[in-house]
């Protein structure tokens, strides 16, 4: 007998691993996703039993594809239209025995293709990273409901209808061919991307499913990159999660409150897991493909690698948000630049910068929140505390509100 | 799979062109639909009059008929044509349509099969 607690730690740890490897196969083999995650739940449950009992198998990823499997010929047995399937399934079992790795190349794939499908342009942004968290993620639904505030039911819906979808239009299995994959695989970037920031960006004081949304973009990015290897985005943003995890200490005072990075205590920042992240990205750029993300993790590493903010390589960083700016010319890569300019400058120069941007920029509290600083270092108080309580108007998250408010009690009234 | 591509468009935007554009315009088309005919791709299509010619049917719940004169909605873009696709997927689909060689919006929708 193995103790219970232990069954049940060992089978959540295989599941947050093989969960998405198991129905990837399944989806593959069965063209039916809710069948897939019904086996795979079963299976599961099944493992429960057995490991109890038996102990807890040498390949725990194996033994659950077997039984799933198993359970899926059970199933499918009765019903005459999935004959072709079925034989499938079996051939595939056959020839898993064989070896004995849990993943092989081909299930490999199998992730990979229903990522693809996951991150498909035909369903919306909710959906993608609804779908892409829960299936390839391996979170349960309401886990998924509570890291994005958003309740149950209506995640559980939009996974519900964009299943449907997938199925009643018929959006294919597959890794995009040469041509279509440069937009394709920015989509799945993309979702990964937006993921990573909903929890980096969340507060200490959130729940801890939301800040672990940062860690679970990071594993499914590192997952992309074992399955695309030869892929520079893909390391890019890599490079850039972990940059950004390795500082993660550092970005919240005690009370919960965050601190800016010219503040941050830089001996809080695990410098191994930098020096990893530099590793990476070395090996992105040595690709000779850069993009945005290569050149957002250059960014993030110019910071890191400079000891004090005063030790920042300014001249570097502006000359990367020039790079930036050519393949995104976005107004808030020319508002990051702008910080950047007033470094070497002064405010009034950065100011300068930011005055263009401010028709397009209006509606984001950051451009408000950055304006009210140089505002403030160039000896402008009232206008500084005008920008802040525009900020301030347009963020709903407690931490930065939190640091305005700060900035406007410590400022004298007007 | 058979998909259903709706193609709308501006009709101002098409009314408003001279008669060498819409000249060029309909000889593109009419390649790219002659292309996707040889492939196998459309099985069959038609470009429709204007909304002008329209006339609505509606059918209230007691069964009653009554008729209005124009299209279902009136928006900015008006389904002006249509093509029935025999693809392999969405994505197939999708790449089709991607080329359609006018500015126009491509709405695609699978065609429901009863067994």
């Amino acid at each position: 007998m193995t103790d219970r607690a232990a069954v049940d730690e060992r089978l959540s740890e295989v599941l947050r691993e093989e969960r998405g490897r198991l129905t990837a196969a399944l989806v593959r083999i069965l063209g039916d996703w809710d069948l897939a995650e019904e086996l795979v739940q079963d299976a599961a449950v099944a493992a429960l039993e057995h490991w109890g009992t038996d102990g807890i198998p040498r390949n725990p990823g194996a033994w659950l594809m077997t039984t799933a499997r198993r359970k899926a010929v059970d199933r499918l047995r009765r019903q005459a239209r999935y004959r072709e399937r079925m034989e499938l399934l079996t051939r595939e079992a056959a020839q898993m025995s064989a070896t004995t790795a849990t993943g092989g190349p081909m299930e490999a794939d199998d992730r990979l293709r229903l990522l693809f499908t996951c991150c498909h342009p035909a369903l919306s942004r909710e959906a993608q990273v609804a779908l892409t968290l829960r299936t390839i993620g391996g979170l349960e639904t309401p886990a998924v409901a509570r890291a994005f505030l958003v309740p149950e039911a209506t995640i559980a819906q939009r996974i519900v209808r964009a299943k449907r979808k997938i199925r009643d239009a018929n959006i294919p299995y597959r890794v995009p061919d040469a041509a279509e994959l440069p937009p394709r695989l920015g989509e799945v970037l993309t979702v990964l991307y937006l993921i990573f920031n909903e929890g980096y960006l969340a507060s200490s004081g959130e729940a801890s499913e939301r800040r672990d949304l940062a860690r679970d973009a990071e594993w499914l990015t590192s997952l992309v990159a074992r399955l695309m290897p030869d892929e520079a985005e893909v390391l890019g943003l890599l490079a850039l999660m972990r940059i950004h995890l390795a500082r993660a200490d550092a970005r919240f005072a005690q009370d919960g409150s965050i601190v800016l990075l010219r503040d941050q205590d830089r001996a809080r920042w695990d410098r191994d897991a930098i020096e990893a992240a530099l590793t990476v990205l070395a090996r992105a750029e040595r690709m000779g493909r850069p993009g945005s993300y290569q050149l957002q993790a250059a960014i993030l590493a110019a910071h890191a690698g400079a000891t004090t903010w005063e030790a920042t390589p300014w001249a570097a960083i502006v000359a990367l948000y020039d790079a930036l700016a050519r393949i995104e010319p976005t107004p808030v890569v020319g508002l990051n630049r702008a910080l950047a300019v007033a470094e070497i400058e002064g405010a009034a120069a950065g100011l300068r910068e930011l005055e263009p941007l401010g028709e397009r920029l209006d509606g984001y509290h950051l451009y408000h929140a950055a304006r009210a600083e140089l505002l403030r270092r160039d000896g402008r108080a009232e206008e500084a505390r005008a920008s802040d309580m525009r900020a301030l108007a347009l963020t709903d998250n407690p931490a930065e509100r939190r640091l305005l408010q700060e900035r406007l009690g410590v400022q004298p009234s007007v | 799979m058979k998909y259903m591509m709706l193609i709308a468009g501006s009709e101002d935007a098409w009314a408003g062109r001279s008669e060498e554009e819409l000249k060029a315009l309909y000889g593109r088309i009419g390649e790219w639909w002659d292309e996707q005919e040889r492939a196998g791709r459309i099985v069959e299509g038609h470009e429709l009059q204007p909304t002008a010619t329209a006339t609505t049917v509606r059918i209230a719940q007691d069964g009653s008929a009554t008729v209005t004169d124009g299209p279902f909605a009136e928006g900015k873009e008006m389904v002006g044509g249509y093509g029935i696709l025999e693809v392999a997927d969405l994505d197939e689909a999708l790449a089709v349509a991607s080329t359609w060689p006018a500015p126009d919006a491509l709405e695609i929708r699978p065609i429901v099969v009863r067994d």
